[in-house]
Parts: structure tokens; sequence; C-alpha cells
């Protein structure tokens, strides 16, 4: 065996994230800020970068970069600047993107994952700094078509340091900054759409080695583990060309998902000479301590310090409240039902299955639905009073999340309730006995086991609304009776 | 100083296509800006505090408010060429 191929080999992985903000407008003109739109129908001068217009900051767009900031524990820059990044391509009219170089909004921040171990681990994140998206381009077989209704959409790009030791952390840093950033209501996060897209830096080099090893960067990558699964295959590729004596090249790469391979990107050096100087056309900005505080207040619980607090104060499993705490909303619900319900494994138990199994086959987010945490507590003591089956009781909350109506509507509208009330029963269990008047017979000479295809009987009658408990009490109770 | 190469690849980044007889030009004509601009180098500016704006202003913000676009009609009269609501250019695939 080569002697090379017993070296051991360590990766080191830097993410670079590009989130949309989800402002009402763009970031630097009143355009609106909205996808799928007509191609160029939401352009204008300053977007289309028309000579003589000028770019003026939203405010909102500012905030959303500093509450990101805050909430991924950065020092926000009390003086903030913008910086003109020049490169030539059909999506940038103006031949180059504002976008900031040496004053972003935030720096030296931190997100925690959990390492292969389990241990916790802190990823340091570099800076976060705002800028401006391109147009999209579409590329036909003879041209390419562009429409700029996304120049201008304002996006924070977040850059950890190259803290990543496997495609499988990456992963779940990407996870756990979705989670955040989810939290914070500053973008919807959705990489299909393209609102959350993410390029990876990776290199290897050998274990005790401290110099870093030459690095490509991985772009177009469309979900989170197409990300996991480029990883994968750069390391795997950096560990052969390295195994074989020869050299990586400093290179972007892009991940083809159809192939399962990534492709060089042949890009000229020159490319990457941005020339970077700063933009005439806006001026500084100067962010006080009292605005750092406003926002900083703004700052929901954020899904970790929650998921600890779940777990401690209403004594639920981690599985359960790992679950919850995926939606912000879900674990607001869940905190409310508390207030009226005291099982809190039986409404983790309720959120977890049937309504998450509502919420996914309407692909829909409990946000969008009309369900309140009264109502649903509700329905679980239906169950608990024996009013509903559970199985009933999984219907009820279909026809509530449909209708929106109370569950004691849907129990009385569909006749749901359970047959409970004696009188009723009895007169149930009679015809019952009088039908099968050979098995009643049977139970009478002693044969209990036969009580069983009574009830079963009588549940048939009343197409599964009797309480059969209690319909087994009553035939008891008659057989032996008349004895 | 300013050599050949600069001037070429700073024209390659510019996308300027330089005749030969220009270049030499050029090339004189920028070391002769750079000499120029460098006399500010002699400037003592250790009292200065750094700037990167000539106005002595901040903060000019929006709220963030839609207004209405130029729409897609009105933008494509700037185009030279256009295709489905689209700028139609060359084909580019970095």
């Amino acid at each position: 065996m080569d002697k090379t191929a017993t070296k051991e080999y360590e990766t080191v992985i830097g993410l670079e994230v590009h989130l949309q903000l989800s402002t009402e407008s763009k970031i630097f003109c009143s355009c609106a800020n909205k996808f799928g739109e007509d191609p160029n129908s939401l352009t204008c001068p300053v977007c289309l970068g028309l000579p003589g217009s000028l770019p003026v900051l939203n405010k909102k767009a500012l905030e959303y970069g500093i509450k990101a900031g805050l909430a991924l524990n950065c020092s926000i820059n009390p003086l903030i600047k913008f910086d003109r990044k020049n490169y030539y391509y059909p999506d940038l009219p103006k031949a180059y993107q504002i976008s900031q170089y040496d004053m972003p909004v935030a720096s030296n921040g931190f997100l925690m994952i959990t390492d292969e171990d389990g241990k916790p681990k802190t990823i340091r994140i570099l800076r976060a700094h705002l800028e401006e998206d391109a147009g999209k381009l579409i590329h036909e077989s003879t041209c390419s078509l562009v429409d700029y209704n996304r120049t201008g959409t304002p996006l924070l790009e977040i850059v950890t340091e190259p803290d990543l030791s496997s495609p499988q952390e990456a992963y779940d840093y990407l996870q756990n900054l979705k989670l955040t950033l989810q939290y914070l209501n500053v973008s919807d996060c959705d990489m299909e759409k393209g609102s959350l897209r993410c390029d990876a830096n990776i290199s290897i080099r050998e274990k005790g080695v401290i110099k870093l090893g030459t690095k490509t960067e991985l772009k177009n990558m469309n979900s989170f583990k197409a990300v996991k699964t480029a990883l994968e295959y750069e390391v795997s590729r950096h560990k052969k060309v390295i195994l074989a004596g020869d050299r990586i090249t400093q290179e972007s790469r892009l991940w083809d998902e159809s192939k399962q391979m990534s492709f060089s990107m042949r890009s000229k050096e020159e490319a990457h000479d941005y020339r970077y100087f700063p933009e005439p056309d806006l001026v500084p900005f100067v962010v006080s301590d009292e605005r750092i505080s406003e926002i900083k207040a703004s700052i929901p619980e954020l899904p970790f310090t929650k998921l600890e607090r779940l777990i401690k104060e209403y004594k639920i499993t981690e599985y359960d409240a790992r679950i919850i705490i995926q939606d912000n909303a879900i674990s607001d619900f869940f905190e409310e039902c508390t207030l009226h319900y005291k099982d809190f494994k039986k409404i983790c138990n309720w959120i977890n299955g049937s309504l998450l199994q509502e919420l996914n086959s309407r692909k829909t987010k409990l946000a969008q639905i009309d369900l309140g945490a009264l109502e649903f507590t509700k329905l679980i003591q239906k169950i608990d009073d024996e009013t509903l089956s559970n199985l009933a009781a999984k219907d009820v909350l279909t026809h509530m999340i449909d209708s929106g109506k109370s569950v004691d509507e849907i129990v009385k509208e569909k006749g749901l309730s359970q047959v409970s009330n004696d009188s009723e029963l009895e007169k149930i269990v009679e015809e019952v006995i009088a039908d099968n008047e050979k098995v009643a017979n049977e139970i009478k000479e002693g044969k209990e086991s036969a009580v069983g295809f009574l009830v079963g009987q009588a549940m048939k009658r009343t197409q599964g609304k009797a309480n059969p408990k209690k319909v087994g009490e009553i035939i008891k109770n008659k057989l032996s009776k008349s004895q | 100083m300013i050599s050949k190469e600069d001037v070429l690849n700073i024209a390659s980044l510019s996308r300027i296509h330089l005749q030969d007889n220009e270049i030499d030009q050029l090339t004189k004509n920028l070391e002769d800006i750079l000499e120029y601009i460098a006399k500010l180098e002699k400037l003592d500016v250790s009292n200065v505090e750094p700037t990167s704006h000539v106005l002595p202003i901040e903060n000019v913000y929006r709220e963030d408010k839609v207004n209405s676009s130029l729409g897609q009609s009105a933008a494509l009269k700037i185009s030279t060429e256009n295709q489905n609501g689209s700028f139609k250019v060359p084909k580019v695939i970095e």
C-alpha cells in the first residue's frame, strides 16, 4: 500500500450564507421586495443602475442586519459604511455591487453546534455585512435573459471562520443558523426560493499541520443536504488529488446536483480583483448604544435557550422539546396550552403527532391556520373525559383546522360524541341482547369471554360512538341480574 | 511606477480594448496622475480623523415603504434587445 495512504487528513470548512431580508421594499430604492412577479416589473432607475440615480439605505434593512448580528453574538460596529465591489456581469447593471468591505454591520460573533462526540462546539462568525442582491439570469441556448426584479433585494452575508471540521458539522451549523434566523422574523429562510443561499470554502490538511491547505469554493447547492453531499464529494476529491501527488488548484467549483459532482468554473483570476472603494453615494451610518439596546430588546428568546428552558420547566423530554422549538409559533402554542392543561407530555404528543401531521399534509404553518390553544386543550380533555375516542379526536382536529369551529360545535354537528348516557346505552344493549339470544344465554351460563362479542355488536350499531367500557358493564349487569 | 502590464490589466478589467499606440500614452498619463496625487502623501494627517465621505453627514435613511416601480414595459424600453419580459444579452456562463 502507498505510504501516503496511511496519512490522516482533517477537513477545514468555512461557510458564507447569503440571507435575503424580508423587508417590504428593496435595500436602496422603494421597489417592492417580492418574489415571483413578472420579470423586470419591480425595477426603477436606482436598481437598474441608470445614470444620475442615487441609492438611499432602507432603515429596516439595517435594523434587520443589526438584529441578526446580535442574535449571532456579534459586536455591532458603531460606525458602518458601504463600499463598491466592482465586477462585470449582466446581472449587475451598475457593474458594481454596493456591499461592505472593512466596516460591516457586525463582526466577531459565534453560533453553537454539537460536534460528532455530542459536545458543544463554538463556530466563530467572522462578520455579517449588508449588500444588494444581483438580478436573476436565465440561460437559453443562444442567449441569456436577465430579470432585474431581484436586483437590490437586501442581503445579509454571514461568514464563519474556518471552524467546521466535517460536512456534518457544516450541516448542523446551517440548521442551527436557519432556526435562529427564523426566530428573528428577518427572512423566510427558504432555500428553494433562494432566500437563503450557501457557499462553502473547503480545504484539507495533514493532521498536526497548522498551515491551511489550498481551498476550493463550492457554489450552487440548493439545499442543506446538497451542501453536505457536495462537501463530502469535495473532501474525497481533495484527498485523491493530494494522494496522487498533485496539488489542489484554488478555484470556485459548481455543484451539479444531478451528476452529484463538482466542476471547475474556470473563471479567470482577474474576476476576483474587485477593487473595493468607499461608496460615495452613501454617507456613513452611526449606530448608537440606545438603538442597539432597542433592537436587542426586540429579539425573542432564541431556540436553544428555549430548548433548555422547556425541558427544565415542563419536564418534557429533549426529543419532544427539540421538535417543539423547530417553529417559534409552535413553541409559543405549546406554552399557551400549558396554561389550560396540565399533562404536558400529552400536549407534546398531540402537537408533535396529530397537529404536525395536519400541518405537514396541508403544507402550512401553525401561524397560517385558525387554531387556538384553549380549543386544542379542550380537545385533549374530551379524550380524558371519554367524550371522544382517540380516533374521533383526530377527526375533530381535522375539522377544527378546516372550519375554524370549536370542539363542541364539531362534536355536536358530526354526532361524534361517545354515547355514555346510561339510559341510551341500556336501550342499545337490550336490542343487542334481543338480537343475539344464543350468545346472551351463554353469558348467563357463565361464559364471560362472549361479552366482548356483544360489546362489538353494540359498537357496530352505534357506529363506534358507544362508550365500550360502559357497554361491557351494562351487559354483564343485565345478564347476571336476570339469572 | 505604472507598468504596461498594469495598464493592460486595468483595461481588461474595464472591458476597454486599447490600440498599441494608446498603451504607451496611457501608461505615461497614469504615471503623471499618480505622481501628482502622491504629493498628498507628504501631508501630515496625524491629527486628521479618517473619513470615508466628503460630507460631514451621517445616517441618511429612507423608511421601508414601497413606491411604484417603472414597470416592465418602461424598464425594457432601455434594452437593446428583450425577450419574454427580460433583457436579452449575449450568452454568459461564468
